[in-house]
């Protein structure tokens, strides 16, 4: 068992051992970071929110924002937050939880906060700038994709037969990869990623172990092989995956247990054999 | 026309497709999402999409066949050329998704897996994993991206549709306001494709996600474009019960293998794993011998529903059943169905490959939504069809005519010419119920097929609507705003004219009322408690006055557009005396294809603020109705019958 199976195995007994002792009826505070808008002040509000089986953070906040008001009996606005599926496919409800960058879709009270008065803090993501409250704006994140073209280069969407055949366990390495919602966990949890801001800095700051991730997937594909030399020339570029300290925090926190440190390693290796290559075919 | 542009409002898979095809054609295409496109509601497709395919053609079946499920399933509600349309598409799409480098699941040779699904005997269901509409719709996104780089697609994510401009009776652009900073402004454009999905929070609790309020749709029947079918809401079979929604288990569960039962004996409390064989009631499998647990959805739920409502059979007395895999391969169920196993596990907090799940039906999926026209194809014989057998010859040719004119501009274009609607919204093709696996289809249809007539429509788009037009609209748009903004203060603080209360009330009503089992004296009580809330939603109290990220805002606006759909959904139900597909009147328990064999449209009085429906028969010329029982054996019967013989 590696090292982050057994961390992820004892989370689970955990949080199986709180559900087992969740007392039924009580009330849990929520302790929430707000914030106005960009460049306002933040400041931590508190609330009581009465506890159901089967309440997770989602249900809690939708409970304060028709009853905004705080513990201190204070009137206030309904917090913002970003949510979308309520399944975890989505990523979008991604906060740090406790400390602990997750989903709040899938962070279930009797998990986190089974006792009467128990506390649960909420606070949005801080590699992100904030827009309101618990919502951040993550178009870096997608602007990551675009940088190592995340896409299968087809001619045309017109009829022209099927893709190419691939073994069931070429599939399911594929499919792993391919799983991963753009959430941001693993860049919250980077300690080489921070907080970028400026725009026109985007395309030479760290990547982040998603888009390296998503490289890889694309690799994989024998037609999105055709852009491998473009991606991997991204990769080693200013803000690539040198950049990488490997802290391995990236696949900890991943909630869809993507193999990220993996993918960092083939993406190095790769990155390493194209500009040896490239060096004795004299492309650069 | 160098200038024209396209919007496209909603970036799920029926809006990604769309953008795809119209950049692809070399029209520049603006795309509106409330959110960042990659987290729309097509993420939460589990089970898979359906495509005729060579294994099942040479077992005898073929797109006509698919078609024929489509309208059967359906019960016969849905017009008949755009169906057999899709169902002729429908392997050239699962092709061209598989170059786009979707990771569908593979046999050893390598080739696409299949699955069995709902409403059909052959296994014609290509899936990725338990989380396919995911892997559509991140290939579908990945393509957009791409034309995004190469300047041809211009995303506006973060902002949420207000209404459709129209000039001279064209649609001519859109209102959209940036749900950041909130600013209202007009986009122009030559055509407006409506993208933007079902409409299940009008039930409060559903499977949808937090986005699929309707509004959008709402908004366009409020400015005028005809509504198809409102009453046709897919109550989908198999849901987990949350505090906060109720996630879907999917279909897929069943179809491989899952099956669907309750101890024989009332309030068993003995561990489900623990209660022999013969004393479990496998309900679908007696009444349904020739299905068993694939029946479709509408019947599942109605049987779930007796079950535990009727015969208050349901599991620890409650409204649940289970849904056991237990008896299947631990390691197939996770290569097969994992991504929706863990959802179960992590959300309840119990293993499905080793206990069964407990489920119940949850409201899932509109088959109405805003109504759509068509040119039909060159397939269309003289005289409908006879019934169609499962497995039988097909009719000769059939499969190579065309259900639909090609690229004709009408094709899913709504009432008010220039806006088209693709995807849920659009009212076609699944009738009065949906076959699992057939939304995926239906959505990437509409964009592919459908994106053609749009940029053909435009060409023929000349003359140039004035300013005043947008500046009016965004001036209408703006006091409306301002309006809900004012609310905030000097209420009277009760608890009546909170949004989040009127919202939850409109939940709870349309969800006993317009759901599994409706009746007459119900629907029009709940009409007059939707015109209550009406009453009520005109004094609204906003609980915040921000001007920037005003979240409450956006959802106290759907709530109101929430409510006019609410009232057409119970209208057209009211009216439709008989029972079809998913539309189910106790008072009138029979299909009734006399009085009913009908579209219900339902049109916008903005007198009344009401809505007013009118029936137009059903463009059926292919295949004729037919009984819809899926061999259904009447054990109830034939048990009472040899009860009283005996007696």
């Amino acid at each position: 068992m590696s090292s982050t199976e057994a961390l992820r195995e004892h989370e689970a007994q955990e949080r199986k051992a709180n559900r087992a002792r969740a007392k039924a009826g009580r009330s849990v505070i929520f302790k929430i970071i707000r914030c106005d808008g960009p460049g306002k002040p933040s400041r931590w509000e508190s609330f009581k929110v009465p506890v159901e089986p089967g309440s997770n953070v989602i249900s809690c906040l939708k409970w304060i924002a028709a009853n905004p008001v705080t513990i201190d009996g204070k009137q206030t606005t309904p917090p913002v937050w970003d949510s979308g599926c309520l399944e975890e496919v989505c990523g979008a409800c991604t906060m740090v939880i406790n400390g602990k960058v997750r989903q709040s879709c899938s962070c279930l009270i009797d998990e986190y906060a089974p006792l009467e008065g128990d506390t649960i803090t909420l606070e949005p993501m801080s590699k992100f700038p904030v827009v309101r409250d618990l919502w951040v704006d993550r178009a870096r994140l997608f602007n990551a994709l675009k940088r190592v073209k995340a896409w299968v280069p087809i001619d045309s969407t017109y009829a022209q037969g099927a893709g190419p055949k691939e073994s069931p366990e070429h599939q399911q390495t594929r499919y792993r990869l391919s799983e991963c919602m753009s959430c941001g966990c693993c860049l919250e949890a980077c300690p080489q990623y921070n907080i970028e801001e400026d725009e026109s800095k985007w395309d030479e700051s760290f990547i982040g172990a998603h888009a390296i991730s998503q490289a890889r997937l694309f690799n994989e594909h024998e037609t999105g092989k055709r852009l491998k030399g473009e991606r991997l020339e991204e990769l080693s570029d200013k803000g690539g995956v040198g950049d990488c300290g490997n802290a391995q925090n990236c696949v900890k926190v991943c909630p869809k247990h993507i193999p990220l440190t993996e993918s960092i390693g083939a993406m190095g290796r790769a990155t390493t054999i194209h500009a040896i290559a490239s060096f004795f075919t004299g492309k650069k | 026309m160098s200038d024209n542009r396209v919007i496209v409002v909603g970036g799920g898979l029926a809006g990604l497709a769309a953008s795809v095809r119209i950049a692809e054609s070399g029209v520049p295409v603006d795309l509106f999402s409330m959110v960042p496109v990659k987290r729309s509601h097509s993420v939460c497709a589990q089970g898979g999409i359906n495509a005729c395919n060579e294994i099942a053609r040479q077992q005898g079946y073929s797109e006509y066949e698919h078609f024929d499920e489509t309208i059967y399933g359906g019960d016969f509600l849905a017009d008949q050329h755009p169906v057999l349309e899709m169902a002729n598409w429908a392997p050239k799409i699962i092709d061209l998704l598989d170059r786009m480098g979707v990771p569908f699941n593979r046999t050893h040779e390598g080739f696409r897996d299949l699955r069995l699904f709902g409403g059909s005997l052959f296994k014609r269901t290509h899936f990725a994993g338990a989380t396919t509409g995911q892997q559509l719709l991140y290939a579908l996104d990945e393509q957009t991206r791409r034309y995004e780089t190469e300047g041809k697609v211009t995303k506006y994510e973060f902002w949420e549709f207000l209404w459709p401009i129209t000039h001279e009776g064209r649609c001519v652009g859109i209102v959209a306001q940036d749900m950041r900073t909130m600013q209202i402004r007009a986009f122009r454009a030559s055509a407006v494709v409506m993208a933007t999905g079902g409409c299940g929070l009008v039930f409060g609790k559903s499977t949808n996600s937090v986005i699929c309020t309707g509004g959008a749709a709402s908004r366009c029947y409020q400015a005028g474009a005809a509504y198809g079918n409102p009453e046709m809401v897919q109550v989908h079979p198999t849901a987990i019960p949350g505090a906060d929604k109720l996630r879907l288990m999917s279909e897929s569960a069943r179809g491989e293998g899952g099956r669907v039962w309750v101890p024989r004996k009332k309030g068993d409390t003995r561990n489900p794993v623990d209660i022999p064989e013969e004393e479990r009631w496998y309900f679908l499998e007696e009444r349904y011998p020739a299905y068993g647990n694939i029946v479709p959805r509408d019947i599942a739920t109605r049987e779930i529903f007796d079950v535990c409502v009727n015969e208050g059979m349901g599991v620890d007395g409650q409204n649940q059943v289970y849904l056991d895999l237990t008896h299947r391969d631990p390691d197939y169920l996770t290569v097969k169905l994992g991504g929706i196993l863990d959802i179960y596990e992590k959300f309840v907090g119990v293993d499905p490959r080793f206990t069964p799940m407990k489920i119940f039906p949850a409201v899932h999926y509109s088959m109405g939504g805003l109504w759509t026209d068509y040119t039909p194809g060159d397939y269309n014989p003289d005289a409908p069809k006879p019934g169609h057998k499962s497995g039988s010859p097909i009719p000769v040719d059939a499969q190579k005519g065309h259900g639909l004119t090609i690229g004709a501009t009408n094709n899913m274009m709504t009432s008010i010419p220039g806006l088209y609607a693709f995807g849920e919204v659009n009212f076609a093709y699944h009738g009065a119920n949906r076959l699992g696996a057939n939304a995926l289809l239906s959505c990437i249809f509409d964009g592919l097929c459908n994106g053609v007539s749009v940029v053909n429509y435009i060409k023929d788009v000349k003359e140039e609507a004035p300013q005043g037009v947008f500046d009016e609209a965004v001036r209408s748009e703006q006091a409306k705003h301002d309006k809900l903004v004012a609310s905030t203060s000097g209420g009277t603080g009760d608890k009546a004219y909170n949004p989040y209360q009127i919202a939850k009330e409109l939940g709870d009503e349309m969800t006993a009322a317009s759901t599994v089992v409706k009746t007459g004296p119900r629907l029009e009580q709940a009409i007059a408690k939707i015109g209550e809330l009406m009453q009520r939603f005109g004094k609204v109290e906003l609980g915040d006055a921000a001007s920037w990220t005003n979240q409450s805002l956006s959802f106290t606006r759907a709530t109101g557009d929430m409510l006019k759909i609410a009232d057409a959904i119970l209208r057209a139900g009211l009216l439709r005396e008989e029972s079809r597909g998913a539309h189910f009147r106790k008072d009138f328990p029979e299909r009734d294809d006399s009085r009913f064999f009908k579209t219900s449209v339902a049109r916008y009085n903005p007198e009344t603020g009401k809505s007013d429906i009118e029936f137009v028969p059903v463009k059926a010329p292919l295949v004729e109705p037919r009984a819809r029982t899926y061999g259904k054996s009447d054990t109830k019967k034939e048990t009472k019958e040899t009860a009283a013989a005996a007696s």
